[in-house]
């Protein structure tokens, strides 16, 4: 049965009947529609910094999205037609569209369970009190902080056609190779990009493992509990919106992915195996000049990622 | 409060977006005979900068009044790239000494170009230094929106250490027709001399064609461009001999499927590479180059390659356009020209090299398959939508040569459908 504060009697009977506020409690300030000006003063900062890295360049992105329209130098009397879903049609019916919206599904899938089964269980294993702990949490953190450009070449030694692991494989090794093999490039880049990130999403597990409370660790070991059924029962249930917070941020970050699959795949890889949404929209926005297709494709991408990321959440707040 | 905050913010925002977006063009007239400073932008080759710096300071010491400042390219992924954010942002260059062709119609898109047809003397200046090899420079409306400047046509240079490695005869090697270069490769390989025989980036990148596809493809035609008079033409016998020739290479792992991190050939892990002759000074530290002409099917002299050429272009943020035609023209006069060869290894855009600079070619023999290369040389077309069309190329080139995923003739049939819908696309854009 769960218990809830708010109705605990202690609390009830403080309050009295629950009718009328007590004399000593203050009246709450009034929320008056931000009519103080130092208020304002304060925020206006972070609103105008919204408003022009954000709000603008998405409605102009919408703009464009609806519009035939290319980038052009100042004072050039440029026609830019509405061309309604023209350019939507376009991103669906291009199959190298459907191949990137494909990889990142299998990104994804990879990534983001992974990032939240290995990162929950480092984050409970150096919370725990464990010789070197100090140099685990440092190392875990060191490639989320590395340029990618620099891990790239540490991935390249590793799983090139040339590399160690081929090396060790000898005739066992995957042929093509690793990044080039078009089954296996998506699931290397989904693995290389949870090895990076790690170090963060632990760091959020510590901080969320700091909240759960040890007398619920003891009263469940005083229960019989084993450590198994400690972490699915306390740790797991006591972390869920650490747990959210991951999913999401995992979630946005891999529909944003980049520079791993520009760097580690030469540009897409074989045959568009592991191009994503994001290198499309720089190849036909900046490299083929059509930034109006590529701005429908982002457009879709934000949709995709907020379907996602709401069915995500409505998944980890499940029994809440 | 909070409404006239909005409105403040929303006001400010739309002033600022407004005024980055409000960077005026000089107004063609008036900027069309003024004289004045201008800046120009060399592309990031040592050897280059070398002479622009030279050259550069040459014209200040005669025109103190027309100060030209000499700057590398800012930095992107390609030149073009660069070129492009400038002209969007209005401050590209005056001159660019690195503009390449293939991007020549994006540019103009973009109204970033000046034609140099509407300068005076330009169409007779261009016609009597290129001679008929730059009429494959025009824009498709006639004018001439690049100067084309030098040319670096495509040859294999080989590793003439790794062939001895190999057991083969370095000053005779056996690479003129498709059967001899590919058993010159496997025992290249076979000996362990090399780890590929020949490494062009296998990635998807739409300008990499140019290195391993249209060299042999011009030389296979007989010096056809990708698309000649609106129709695709490599899906023909040329073509198809092309695409095996490199099929067998990557099916035999003569060529590796992944890109080389770095310069395979200065590296000695593969033993050739298509590169123009720029590449004779950048590896004379670390190899001893040989040259000899891309392959065909049957071999013999006198076939054509690629040009890797790039053009000189004027940009319309240029306030002193009078300055940067002299300047242009200066920086491509006979003398000029000459320190560029010099200096560089990189073929003036002129007919008659040979005969020209006699004494470079006689004091540098490596550089001479160049010069006679330079005279039997194909250009990008010059059409709208270059890009778009050479990456569709590229897709299927990827999917069927390098990776076998589908049979090579089914690439180029793909591959010349594709192509052929963007020109109906680009040439009826409503």
């Amino acid at each position: 049965m769960s218990v809830h504060l708010q109705s605990a009697p202690g609390r009830s009977a403080a309050r009295g009947s629950g009718t009328s506020r007590p004399k000593w409690e203050k009246t709450p300030p009034r929320r008056d529609g931000g009519r103080s000006r130092a208020g304002a003063l304060f925020v206006s900062p972070y609103v105008l910094f919204v408003l022009v890295v954000f709000a603008v360049p998405l409605v102009y992105t919408v703009w464009m999205s609806f519009h035939r329209f290319y980038f052009t130098a100042p004072g050039t009397d440029t026609d830019s037609p509405w061309v309604g879903l023209s350019n939507y049609r376009d991103v669906f019916t291009d199959p190298v569209v459907g191949r990137a919206f494909l990889n990142i599904a299998i990104f994804l899938i990879i990534n983001v369970p992974l990032t939240v089964g290995l990162s929950l269980v480092l984050a409970s294993a150096l919370n725990s009190k464990i010789r070197g702990r100090a140099f685990f949490r440092a190392a875990f953190y060191v490639p989320y902080v590395t340029a990618s450009v620099a891990l790239v070449a540490v991935w390249q030694f590793l799983f090139g056609s040339d590399g160690f692991v081929n090396h060790l494989l000898g005739s066992h090794a995957p042929d093509p190779s690793w990044l080039v093999n078009s089954h296996l490039a998506m699931p290397m880049i989904a693995v290389f990009v949870t090895w990076k990130q790690l170090g963060f999403f632990v760091m959020l597990y510590l901080a969320a493992l700091q909240n759960v409370g040890k007398e619920l660790y003891e009263a469940a070991s005083v229960d019989g509990a084993g450590r198994m059924r400690q972490f699915f029962s306390v740790t797991v249930p006591g972390v869920r919106p650490a747990t959210t917070l991951v999913v999401i941020y995992a979630i946005i970050t891999g529909a944003n992915l980049f520079s791993e699959p520009y760097l580690l795949t030469g540009g897409g890889g074989p045959d568009h195996s592991s191009t994503s949404p994001v290198l499309l929209m720089y190849q036909k926005g900046i490299e083929q000049g059509h930034p109006d297709s590529a701005a429908a494709l982002g457009v879709v991408l934000v949709a995709f990622v907020v379907v996602v990321s709401l069915a995500a959440r409505k998944l980890t707040e499940r029994g809440d | 409060m909070l409404r006239r905050t909005a409105y403040a913010l929303l006001v400010l925002t739309l002033a600022g977006t407004a005024t980055a977006c409000g960077r005026a063009a000089p107004d063609p007239a008036t900027a069309r005979d003024a004289r004045g400073p201008i800046t120009v932008w060399l592309s990031n080759n040592a050897q280059e900068v070398r002479w622009g710096r030279q050259m550069v300071a040459a014209w200040n010491e005669r025109h103190p009044g027309q100060h030209v400042t000499a700057q590398q390219i800012p930095a992107g992924k390609t030149s073009e790239e660069a070129i492009s954010a400038s002209i969007i942002a209005g401050t590209s260059a005056c001159l660019v000494f690195n503009t390449s062709p293939a991007a020549v119609p994006t540019f103009q898109k973009q109204n970033g170009l000046v034609s140099l047809s509407d300068l005076p003397g330009g169409d007779a200046y261009i016609r009597e230094r290129g001679g008929s090899l730059t009429d494959q420079y025009r824009s498709p409306d006639g004018e001439f929106y690049q100067l084309p400047w030098k040319s670096n046509p495509v040859m294999i240079l080989y590793n003439k250490k790794l062939f001895r490695q190999a057991g083969l005869d370095a000053e005779h090697p056996e690479l003129a027709t498709y059967d001899q270069f590919l058993d010159t490769s496997r025992e290249l390989v076979r000996s362990g001399a090399a780890k590929a025989a020949i490494w062009p980036s296998p990635s998807s990148d739409f300008f990499q064609p140019w290195y391993d596809f249209y060299p042999a493809f011009a030389a296979q035609s007989g010096g056809k461009q990708l698309i000649e008079n609106d129709e695709p033409q490599f899906d023909s016998p040329a073509g198809r001999q092309v695409a095996a020739f490199w099929r067998k290479l990557y099916a035999e792992r003569l060529a590796p499927q992944e890109a080389y991190p770095g310069d395979p050939m200065s590296d000695g892990k593969s033993a050739m590479a298509t590169v123009g002759p720029w590449a004779v000074a950048a590896y004379k530290d670390s190899v001893d180059i040989g040259v000899a002409p891309v392959p065909t099917a049957e071999g013999g002299a006198g076939k054509h390659s690629f040009s890797d050429e790039k053009s000189a272009a004027m940009f319309n943020s240029c306030e002193n356009r009078a300055t940067a035609w002299d300047l242009l023209k200066f920086a491509t006069s006979t003398g000029q020209d000459g320190a560029f060869l010099e200096t560089t290894g990189q073929m003036p855009m002129r007919e008659d090299l040979t005969t020209e600079y006699a004494g470079f070619f006689e004091a540098k023999p490596t550089y001479k398959p160049f010069a006679q290369q330079a005279e039997r040389v194909v250009e990008v077309p010059n059409v709208p939508g270059s890009v778009d069309i050479w990456q569709a190329f590229r897709d299927e080139w990827t999917k069927s040569v390098v990776f076998g995923r589908e049979s090579t003739g089914t690439g180029l049939r793909n591959a010349s459908s594709k192509i052929s819908d963007l020109l109906n696309e680009y040439g009826d854009p409503s």
